[in-house]
C-alpha cells in the first residue's frame, strides 16, 4: 500500500500524485487548503507546486541560488535565504504553517530554527531522515563506518547534514522546548507509513524518515 | 608638446537635441493649471507635460497595463527606434514581440520622467512664465515626484490598477515608490538592480558627475541654453565616470584588457592608446548628443534623495505594511552600484510585511549594466513571474 492510497489528496488527480515524493504528499495532506505556508529549504519548488494545486498560498526560502532561480522561473514566490540566519526577519504568526522538509539536519542550530518555525507559523511541519533507522544502525554496528543510504548518499566529509538525529531525539527536543506534536508519521524504506498502533521504538527502528505536525505547547 | 585630444564634439547639434524637449516624437499628455504637479520641494509645477510611448492594446477590463520605468539616462523609447540616435529601443531585450513583456499580451506604457529631456517637462523645457529655458530655475524633483506624475498619466489613460510596474536601477526605485505610494494600484512589481535608498558611495559618484558638468565653462551657471551652447565636455566626463560604475572589473578586463587601440605601441601621449579609453570617450561623446546637462544634474539629485524608509519613520517594513502586490526582486552578482545586499534588505522588509515576494540573484560578470543586456536567466524569471501574476490576475494571454 502506497502513501497515495493511504492519504487521498483532495483536488489532486491520482494519476498526478505519482510524480510527487512520498513525504511531500504526506506534508501536503497535513496542510488545510486555503492556508498560507512558508516552505523553508524549498529546493526546486516541488512541494510548493504540489501545495499550489491545493489552492494553498505558498512561499519559499532556499539556500542555493540555482534552486531559487528555478523556483522563480516556475512562477513561485521564493527568495534566496538561510534558515539559520534569515528566519528572524519574519514577524510572529505570519503563516498558518511553516514547513521544514528534510532540512533540519543541515541547519547549524536546529533548536533555534525549530523555535523560529513555531514563532512565524501557528503550526510547523518538520520532516527529517531518521538516523535510528535499522539500516543506519547496522552500517555503524557491523560495517563500522558512517551510514550512507540511497536518500543520504553523501560521505561524512562532504555531507551538508551536520546535525543528524533519531525520531527519539527529536521527540525529546520537542518536549524540552514545549512543542506539541499534533500528528507524527514515520515512513519506511518504501515511503509507506509505519502502522500507528506500534510503539515508539518500532518507529525509531523502522522509520526511514519521519514527518511531524507541530504546534505551540500550552506552557509548562 | 605632448599630444592630446579631448573628447570629440557631438555630431548632433544642440538644436537637434533640444527639438525633442519641446516637440517630442511621442504621445504627449498636457496638464494645465487646473492639474498642477505637487512637488516634494513644495512647488506646484504647472503647466507641465509628459511624453510617453505605448505598445499593444488595453484590454476590455483595463487589467493588462504594464508601466515600464526608465533608468537615469533612459527615456520613453523603450522598444522603438530612438528618434535622435537611430538606435534600437533601450530595453528591446525584455520588451517587444516574443519577449517577456510582449505587446501581444500587455498594454505597455513608458513615459519620460519629469525632469527628463525627451519631452516631459524638465530643466531643458521652456518656462512658460519667462518664455526662456528653465535651466536652474526648474524646481528640484524627487523619485516620488516622478511617480506622482506617472500616476496622473495613468489616470489620464483611464487605468485604475496597473498589472505590473517594471524597472531597473532608477526605474527600479520608481517601481518601489509606486508600491509604497499606491499599493492598491500595482498588482505586481518587478524591481531590478535597485535599492530602497541611494548609498553614500552612489551619492559620491553622482556628485563627481555633477561637478564635472559644473566645471565646464560652457555650463555658464546652468544658463548655457541662453547662449546657444552646451557643456558637452563636462557632461561627457560625467558619463564616462558613471559608465565605469555600470560595468565591473571582470567585464572591463574581458572586453578590453590592456589592448591597444589601432596601434601596436604606446604613443607616449595622452591620446586614447588603450581600447578602454577609446570606448569611454565614445560613451561620453555619444551620450551628450542625446542628453541635456542640467537634466543630468536634476535626475542624479532625485536619485540621491531617494530613501523609502526615511519617508516612513525609518522603518522600511512600514512602507510595505499589509501590501497585496506580488513582488519579484532581481539582482546581479557583479553589480557593485546596486549590490545584492541592497536587494536582500528590501526582501527582508517585504518578508517582514508578509508580502508575496520572489528574489533571484543572477550570476554574471557584466555588472550593473547586466539588466539591459542579453541575460537569458533574467528573461526566464521575468517571463515566469509575469505569467504567474497574469494567472492570478485572470489575464488570458493570447497564443503566439
Amino acid at each position: 500500500m502506497s502513501v497515495q492510497e493511504v492519504l487521498p489528496l483532495g483536488g489532486l488527480p491520482s494519476a498526478q500524485s505519482g510524480q510527487f515524493r512520498a513525504d511531500h504528499l504526506l506534508v501536503a495532506e497535513m496542510v488545510k487548503p486555503g492556508s498560507k505556508v512558508l516552505d523553508v529549504g524549498c529546493g526546486e519548488g516541488d512541494l510548493l507546486q504540489l501545495l499550489e494545486t491545493r489552492g494553498i498560498d505558498g512561499r519559499g526560502i532556499e539556500l542555493s541560488r540555482e534552486g531559487v532561480n528555478r523556483c522563480v522561473a516556475k512562477g513561485l514566490a521564493v527568495v534566496q535565504g538561510d534558515a539559520d540566519t534569515d528566519l528572524v526577519n519574519y514577524p510572529d504568526d505570519a503563516f498558518d504553517y511553516v514547513i521544514l522538509s528534510q532540512t533540519l539536519q543541515a541547519t547549524r542550530q536546529p533548536r533555534v530554527v525549530l523555535e523560529n518555525l513555531l514563532r512565524i507559523g501557528r503550526r510547523a511541519i518538520v520532516s527529517f531522515p531518521n538516523f535510528g533507522f535499522w539500516k543506519m544502525r547496522l552500517q555503524l554496528l557491523i560495517g563500522g563506518h558512517m551510514p550512507r543510504t540511497e536518500n543520504l548518499p553523501a560521505t561524512w566529509y562532504d555531507t551538508a547534514n551536520i546535525h543528524f538525529c533519531t525520531i527519539k531525539d527529536f521527540v525529546q527536543l520537542c518536549d524540552e522546548i514545549n512543542v506539541k506534536m499534533e500528528r507524527s508519521v514515520a515512513l519506511d524504506l518504501y515511503g509507506r507509513p509505519v502502522p500507528l498502533n506500534l510503539p515508539w521504538w518500532v518507529w525509531n527502528m523502522f522509520g526511514e524518515q519521519a514527518v511531524f505536525l507541530l504546534s505551540r505547547g500550552g506552557g509548562k | 608638446m605632448v599630444g592630446v585630444k579631448s573628447v570629440p564634439s557631438p555630431a548632433i547639434s544642440a538644436d537637434e537635441r533640444s527639438h525633442e524637449v519641446d516637440h517630442p516624437s511621442s504621445k504627449v499628455a498636457q496638464f494645465g493649471i487646473e492639474q498642477p504637479l505637487r512637488l516634494d520641494c513644495g512647488v506646484d509645477l504647472t503647466p507641465f507635460q509628459i511624453a510617453y510611448q505605448t505598445y499593444g492594446e488595453l484590454n476590455a477590463d483595463r487589467s493588462n497595463a504594464v508601466l515600464i520605468c526608465h533608468a537615469l539616462t533612459g527615456d520613453q523609447h523603450v522598444a522603438n527606434v530612438h528618434p535622435v540616435t537611430g538606435k534600437p529601443g533601450w530595453w528591446e531585450t525584455l520588451v517587444g514581440p516574443g519577449r517577456p513583456i510582449d505587446p501581444k499580451h500587455y498594454f505597455i506604457i513608458c513615459s519620460n520622467v519629469i525632469g527628463g529631456c525627451m519631452g516631459s517637462t524638465g530643466p531643458a523645457s521652456i518656462n512658460p512664465a519667462t518664455g526662456k529655458v528653465w535651466g536652474l530655475d526648474f524646481p528640484v524633483i524627487t523619485i516620488p515626484d516622478m511617480v506622482r506624475a506617472q500616476a496622473m498619466l495613468i489616470d489620464r489613460l483611464g487605468i485604475d490598477t496597473l498589472f505590473a510596474v517594471v524597472g531597473g536601477s532608477m526605474g527600479g526605485m520608481q517601481v518601489l515608490q509606486w508600491t509604497a505610494a499606491y499599493p492598491g494600484r500595482v498588482f505586481s512589481a518587478l524591481a531590478i538592480a535597485c535599492a530602497t535608498r541611494h548609498s553614500a558611495q552612489n551619492i559620491a559618484f553622482h556628485e563627481l558627475g555633477r561637478q564635472a558638468v559644473m566645471a565646464d565653462p560652457d555650463w555658464q551657471g546652468g544658463g548655457y541654453a541662453d547662449h546657444g551652447i552646451h557643456p558637452h565636455r563636462g557632461l561627457a566626463v560625467a558619463r564616462m565616470a558613471a559608465h565605469i560604475t555600470y560595468l565591473s572589473d571582470a567585464a572591463l578586463h574581458r572586453k578590453f584588457g590592456r589592448r591597444m587601440q589601432d596601434r601596436e605601441l604606446p604613443t607616449f601621449s595622452f591620446d586614447a592608446d588603450f581600447q578602454v579609453e577609446s570606448y569611454l570617450r565614445y560613451q561620453g561623446s555619444s551620450f551628450v548628443e542625446r542628453f541635456d546637462a542640467n537634466s543630468y544634474l536634476y535626475l542624479t539629485r532625485a536619485m540621491d534623495y531617494f530613501d523609502i524608509a526615511a519617508d516612513h519613520g525609518g522603518a522600511l517594513a512600514k512602507a510595505f505594511a499589509g501590501i497585496q502586490t506580488r513582488f519579484c526582486v532581481v539582482s546581479f552578482t557583479s553589480d557593485w552600484l546596486f549590490p545584492t545586499s541592497e536587494s536582500r534588505a528590501l526582501v527582508h522588509a517585504l518578508n517582514a510585511s508578509s508580502a508575496r515576494v520572489s528574489f533571484a540573484e543572477i550570476e554574471t560578470d557584466r555588472g550593473h549594466d547586466a539588466f539591459l543586456l542579453d541575460v537569458p536567466e533574467f528573461f526566464d524569471i521575468s517571463r515566469a513571474f509575469l505569467q504567474s501574476a497574469g494567472k492570478a490576475r485572470g489575464l488570458t494571454l493570447k497564443d503566439r
